[in-house]
Parts: structure tokens; sequence; C-alpha cells
């Protein structure tokens, strides 16, 4: 199987504290990982070095490699806009722009050079479509984002990421913020990308891990205890720690 | 189109605009550092041209004799005397009114509309130019009251002006002290009061001491306001009716009557100097009370 | 004891009252000082008349307003751009050291008197303009003359004057911007330039707007740096070297030889200024707390 993004000895500091160590993972190409783990393990720290989010903090000192097809992403020559462009991000609270439905989309296409107009009428089209909000909000494309309801903020985040073509999407816990009906809408949505994108989600639901995912990645404390398929994980994991973990025994 | 040909147009569009892109991010931070760079220069420019002028002639006679022949000649003593006299009355009228008043707006007002209406008539005070607290001081404190040209009028009409400083101040200070302080004082039977006096006020004191430094400032720096209501008289004021010229209005005179060109740069010069001492006396002080909110 | 806490409690009261008692006062003073004019001379008269002479008995402030307003425009025109770049540079750009020396240089700026920025300009900025401006204008215009006592010199000044407030209040604006905003633009691979300019300054218009007219504000209110080096003509300019009288300046020259009448035709221009000034507050403080609410809701 091919693995789209592979992760070498990977250690993350911030100052003189380790966030994480020693991290080794395979992602595959067209399937839904999961990250799991108590609060604090980690796993949020771990899905923003996969497209550098990171960097944004001062503090932060990194080691190993992380390779996406290949190339190793913190390589000195290696070209961060277009890293952030093959792997797109959706964020725990909707954050949209204080902009229009409409200017949200194509925010992406417009900084990577796409002004015709039609162009642009369709990405905001094709994409609407592909996260099923197109329907709803079709009539009111240059009113406020703000005036959507949470879910409905958090679906036009996935389509805006997905107007800049990306090939990866990373989700930090992309439903912790919604109700039970939009959590649910968001996950059917994830079985419809996941056939042509490769999907990293953090979450600290598990039930919504073993629904999505098919591969799981248990972290505690920095480390990852244990990865492999979903169905394994959760019904005969290697690790004690895995397994007090999934059935409720501690976090 | 499948969606890999789409991929592929994308990127191929983006490395045809990459250079454009390069060139307007280039301009971009040009442009910031660029003012950013003019903004500290000018800075540099003022303060230097001026003390490059005129601290040569600072001394002990110009601080301490009497302005002779209109100021071109003598010294600022009077001058100086008159800037203290004028300060002191501004900072003894505004200051307890000041911190009161921060007091009612931080421990006892409750968000209602009457509230809201006096803060915004402290928001309104602040925004209202010098001249304007001039005209107003004359024809209040110099004629309606029949103070005249003299230090207190002056001294009234700066009170004025200096109070909505000291109060953002004073608020902004004591919004630092924990609500664990008030409470622990509280539980131990003190009255809000005896809190406020005992444990709130003199947690906060530097906060205050900044507000009541950046007023000074302000006081001193003041001409419009003060040449309206203290007059220009070059005498060595007496008590609080005399008239009484300040360094900025000797300043403002000098220049616009090109007097003494010498005289006119060492009087600016001592104005910088003034100025340059109490920001930073005041942002020490700042630290010592960040410091000690952290501790 | 209730009754003593009681009675401190009306005192703080009296004190956090003086504030606006004090706007009170001002007001119906100004007004009571200077409406006598504006009623007998005819608002429109006064306002619209194009002839300031005192001794003539003529009250026209128009040369006054215009002059105020083209010293004001010529200063946002310069502080604006420059304002909004340090603000930027300050809140985004700026390494933390970098940051704190213009940080300290911007409120120094902001403690120097105005009198102060009035002898600089007096002693650079005009003879400035009368010997390197004035050749370069010459070049296409062979009629031009100036005493460098001009628009241009106090628009200058007043813009080195009213960048603390752009400065400060839009800073303030930037860095408020939720960091989720930051975030989503980079994800998307937006460089930093782009993140700025399309997504923060835009966030943070409301705060950005409301610095700019506190700033206009402050540039129409200024008294002492003008009257040194705007050369106080009391007349409608005709470019950017004339020289201008302002609404302020004109109060402080004149106030001290004028007679009751000219004093009273002094308070009513005290009138229109402190009518302008307060809108300008009142507009300020609405754009702020109004379309700040709207960008967070």
């Amino acid at each position: 199987m091919n693995a789209k993004i592979k992760i070498e000895n990977l250690n993350l500091y911030y100052g003189s504290f380790q966030a994480l160590t020693d991290v080794n993972m395979n992602i595959y190409e067209k399937k839904i990982t999961a990250l799991i783990g108590p609060s604090g393990c980690g796993k949020s720290t771990f899905l923003r070095t996969l497209n550098r989010m990171n960097d944004l903090i001062d503090s932060v000192r990194i080691k190993g490699n992380v390779l996406l097809d290949y190339k190793d992403i913190y390589a000195k020559d290696y070209d961060i806009i277009k890293l952030r462009k093959k792997v797109g991000m959706v964020f725990q609270k909707p954050n949209p722009f204080p902009k229009s439905i409409y200017e949200n989309i194509v925010y992406g296409p417009r900084i990577h050079g796409i002004n015709d107009k039609q162009k642009l009428d369709e990405i905001v089209e094709r994409t609407l479509k592909e996260v099923a909000l197109w329907d709803e909000v079709k009539d009111r494309l240059k009113k406020p984002a703000m005036g959507l309801s949470g879910g409905q903020q958090q679906r036009l985040c996935i389509a805006r990421c997905l107007a800049v073509e990306p090939e990866i999407i990373l989700m930090d816990e992309p439903t912790s913020a919604l109700d039970p009906v939009a959590t649910l809408r968001i996950e059917s949505l994830l079985e419809e990308l996941v056939r042509k994108y490769t999907i990293v989600i953090v979450t600290h639901n598990m039930q919504q891990a073993g629904r999505v995912s098919d591969y799981t990645s248990f972290f505690l404390s920095g480390r990852v205890i244990e990865t492999d398929e979903t169905d394994i994980i959760f019904s005969n994991p290697d690790n004690k720690k895995t397994e007090d973990y999934i059935t409720g025994r501690f976090g | 189109m499948t969606n890999y040909e789409e991929t592929m147009e994308l990127v191929s569009l983006n490395d045809n605009s990459r250079k454009k892109y390069y060139w307007k991010n280039h301009l971009f931070y040009i442009f910031i550092y660029l003012m950013a760079a003019i903004t500290i220069l000018v800075l540099v420019a003022i303060i230097g041209y001026i003390l490059i002028n005129g601290i040569g002639h600072i001394n002990w006679e110009f601080l301490t004799s009497e302005p002779r022949s209109m100021g071109r000649e003598g010294g600022i003593f009077s001058i100086i005397i008159g800037t203290l006299y004028l300060t002191v009355v501004a900072i003894a009228v505004s200051a307890p009114i000041g911190v009161l008043a921060a007091v009612y707006f931080a421990e006892y007002a409750k968000e209602s509309k009457w509230v809201k209406t006096i803060r915004f008539g402290t928001e309104v005070l602040a925004g209202i130019p010098s001249i304007i607290f001039g005209l107003f001081g004359f024809t209040f404190f110099v004629i309606f009251l029949g103070f005249r040209w003299s230090i207190l009028s002056g001294g009234l009409t700066l009170s004025m002006m200096i109070l909505p400083t000291l109060i953002r101040a004073t608020e902004e200070a004591l919004k630092t002290v924990p609500q664990s302080y008030r409470e622990g004082s509280l539980s131990l039977g003190a009255t809000k009061w005896q809190t406020i006096i005992k444990v709130i006020l003199p947690s906060c004191l530097s906060g205050i001491l900044t507000g009541l430094i950046l007023g000074i400032g302000r006081a001193v720096g003041e001409t419009a306001a003060v040449m309206l209501t203290a007059g220009s008289a070059l005498g060595l004021p007496e008590s609080l009716m005399d008239p009484a010229r300040t360094m900025s209005v000797h300043l403002y005179i000098l220049a616009s009557e090109g007097l003494s060109k010498e005289k006119t740069f060492a009087t600016a010069s001592l104005l910088i100097i003034l100025v340059l001492l109490i920001n930073t006396i005041a942002s020490k002080v700042v630290q010592r009370f960040i410091n000690k909110a952290k501790a | 004891m209730k009754a003593y806490e009681k009675v401190i409690e009306k005192l703080l009261l009296i004190c956090a009252v003086t504030a606006t008692l004090s706007v009170i006062l001002i007001t119906i003073f100004i007004f009571k000082e200077g409406i006598s004019v504006l009623s007998d001379y005819g608002m429109i008269n006064f306002i619209f008349g194009t002839k300031w002479s005192p001794t003539n008995g003529n009250y026209g402030i128009l040369p006054l307003i215009a002059g105020s307003l083209s010293v004001t425009i010529g200063a946002l025109v310069i502080g604006i751009p420059t304002g909004i770049a340090c603000a930027v540079f300050l809140s985004e750009v700026a390494h933390k050291k970098t940051a704190k020396i213009l940080k300290s240089a911007v409120e120094l700026l902001a403690g120097i008197p105005s009198v102060v920025y009035g002898f600089f300009g007096l002693s650079v900025l005009v003879p400035a303009i009368r010997q390197f401006i004035l050749p370069i204008i010459q070049l296409f215009n062979e009629d031009a003359s100036t005493s460098g006592f001009s628009i241009l010199a106090g628009a200058i000044i007043l813009a080195i004057m009213i960048l603390p407030t752009i400065v400060s209040i839009s800073e303030n604006a930037i860095s408020s911007v939720p960091i989720e905003y930051k975030e989503a633009s980079l994800a998307l691979g937006a460089n930093r330039q782009e993140t700025i300019t399309r997504i923060l300054v835009p966030a943070a218009k409301s705060g950005i707007i409301s610095s700019i007219i506190l700033g206009m504000g402050r540039a129409i209110g200024e008294t002492m740096a003008v009257i040194l080096i705007t050369g106080n003509m009391p007349k409608v300019p005709g470019g950017m070297l004339d020289s201008v009288a302002t609404l302020t300046g004109t109060i402080a020259m004149e106030m001290g030889y004028a007679t009751p009448e000219h004093q009273k035709a002094l308070f009513a221009v005290g009138i229109v200024l402190f009518i302008i000034i307060m809108l300008l507050n009142l507009f300020a403080n609405f754009t702020l707390h109004r379309l700040g609410g709207q960008a967070n809701d």
C-alpha cells in the first residue's frame, strides 16, 4: 500500500519541553487515519507538523523527517506554500473569514493565481456540492459566511480547503464544536471525501474514530503507542495502554 | 474535465504568476520596513536637532536666573517655577477626583445606562481639543469666576484636561488587582471601603503613579489652554492668583517672535529632556508594576 | 456602619460625574459666549462667508475651515499609509526586539509637546520647503512662490503628530483579529503578505477606520504646531504651498488682542470646531463599536 506521508523519528520541542518523542508512522493514500489519545498527548501538535503550522510558534524545534511523496517537508528548499496547498487543514472551531460565502471559497484559488471569474464560479459550485452545502446556500453566496449555522460554517471551511485542490486534508477535531446532527453530516461527508483525498483526523470521540477511520493511531504523552487498522485497534490492540484507553479505563 | 487535469492547470498557473507574486511580496516588505524606519528616523531627527542646538546653552545660570528683556537674555527661573506651580495645582485638584472616579467605575458601578453615560462623558472630555479648554477656562475661570489670568485658572483648566488620562490609567490598574484580594479582605469582615483603602489601592499604587506621571507630562507640554488662562507674564509668581508663564508658552513666544535663537533652543531642549525623563520614569514604573503583578 | 459606606459611595459617584459635568459646563459656556454672533451675523454668512477680517466686522470662516481641512487632509494622506504600515510592522512583521524600539519611538512621539513640533517645523521644515521644494515646483510652474509657511509644512508636522493615534489603535485592532483567521489563511497556502493584506487588515478595518477618524480629530484640534508653520493667512488656499489660517490657530492668535465683539466671534469659531470634533469622536466611537460588533457576531 502507498504511504502518502512517512514520518520518521519525529521529535518536537516547545522550548525545553518535549511534546513529541520518536514518532514513526505511515499515512496511507485515500484512507482516513484517526489520531486518538487523552488531552495534551500531542496528537494536535503532531497533526500541525504535517503542514508546518507549528512554524507559527517561535519556540518550536523539530528533529526527524516528514516525507510527503518521498520528499522531506522540513528540508530547507521545500516550498512551504506548495506544501500547504497540497495539505489542507480544517480546524476545531469553524473559522470562516469575515467575508461572504463566495469570497471565502475563492480566497485560496485567487492566492494561487486564478482570477478568471468563470473558473472561480465553477470552483465555488463544485466544492460546495462536494460538501453538500450548495443547495442550502446557492441563493446567498454573497451573504456573510458568519450568518451560517455552526455545522454549515464547518462544511464551508471544508469546501474552502477543497478549493485549492489539496491531496491531503488534516482535520483537528472538526466536529467538537458541533451538535450531533451536524456531526453526523460531517462524518458521512468524510466517507465521500476519502475517495479522492487522504484524510488525517484528530478526534476526542472514540466512537467517531471507530465509525469513520481506516487506521487509528493512539498517542500518549507525546509518543505513538500503537498504530494499526481501526478494527484491530478497537477489537484486539497489542498494547495494554491502548486497551485501557479504548475501554475507558483512563483519559 | 477530470479533477487531475484541473489540478495540473492550477499548478501551472501558479508557477506562471509566481514571479509577479514574489515581486509584490518584496515591495510589501520594503514598504513596511521603510515606513517603520522613517518613523524612528523622524523621532531621532526631531530630538537630535533640538538637543544638538540647545543643550549647550543650558547651564546653571540659565536655570537659575530671571529672564531679561522679554526673554532675549537671562534665564528661565521664573518660568520653571511657574510651570511647577501650575502642574502642582493641576495634579492636586485632578488626582483625588480622578482616582476616586476610577474607584467608582471599577468597584461600584453596575452596567446601567446611567453609568454608560458618565463613562461616555469621560471619553468625550478626553477628545476635546486644548484650544477649546483654553476658551472655556478663559470665559469661566478668568472672567466668570473672576480668577483673572492666574495659576489658579490655568491649574484648574489643566486639571480638567488631564482628568480622563488619570481615570483611565487608574481604572486599568484597578482591573489588574486579583479578585481573590477583594474576597480575602471581605471575608475577614472588612467593609468594601476598607478593602479598597487598605488592600486594593495599595496593591496597584504604581499603576496609579503611571497615570499621574503621564498627567504631569501632559500638563507640562500644554500650551494653548495655559496661554489663555494663566497668561504669559514673565514675573516670578508669588501666589495662586498671580499670572505665570510655563515653559511651553515661553517656547511658543520665543519661537513666534524670534527673540533669541539660543534661548529658544535651550528652552526647547529643556522641554524635550523633561518629556524624555517623564516617559522613562513612567515606563520604569509600568515595568515594576507588571513585574509585581506577575510575582 | 452602613450609612457611612453609603455616603462614601455617593462621594465617589460625584467624582465620577465630574468629567461629564465638565463637558456640560464647557458646552454651555462656549455656546453662551459665541451663540450671539452666530445668530446676529447669520449662520450661513458665518460659515460660508469668504472674508475673515475682524477689524472690519467681517466674520466669514470659510477660509479658516478650508485651512483646517487642507492641512488635515494633507496630514491624513501622509499619516494613514505610514501609520498602518507601522501598525502592521508592530503586530505582524517585526521581531519582538525591533517592535519594542518602534513602540517606544511612537510613545515618545506622542509625548513630545505640540509646541516643540511647531518649533521644529518652523526652524527646519519651513526653510527646507522654501529652499528645496520650491525650486522643484518652479521647474514646472515658473510663477510658483512660497514663504515656506504652508499647508505642506502643516500637513507634514500634523502627520507626525497623529501617527501615535493611528499606530496604537490600528495595531490593537490588527492584533486582536482572531488567530483562527490567520491559521486558516496560512493553511490554504497563502503567504504572510497575502494573509496580512487580504485577511488581517480587512478584518481589523473598524479599528483602523476609527483610528483614522480619531487622528483626524486630533489634526483638526491641534493648535500650537500649526500656528507656527502655516502662516496664518485667512484666505481660501489654491495650492499646497499656500499659507493658510486654521480654526484653532486663529482663536489662539487673536484671543490676546480681540475686542469684545471679536472675542465673541472667536468663541463662535470655537463652537464650529467643537461641533466638528464632537461629530468625529461620535463617529469614531460608532465605527469602533458597531463594525467591531458585526465582525464578531
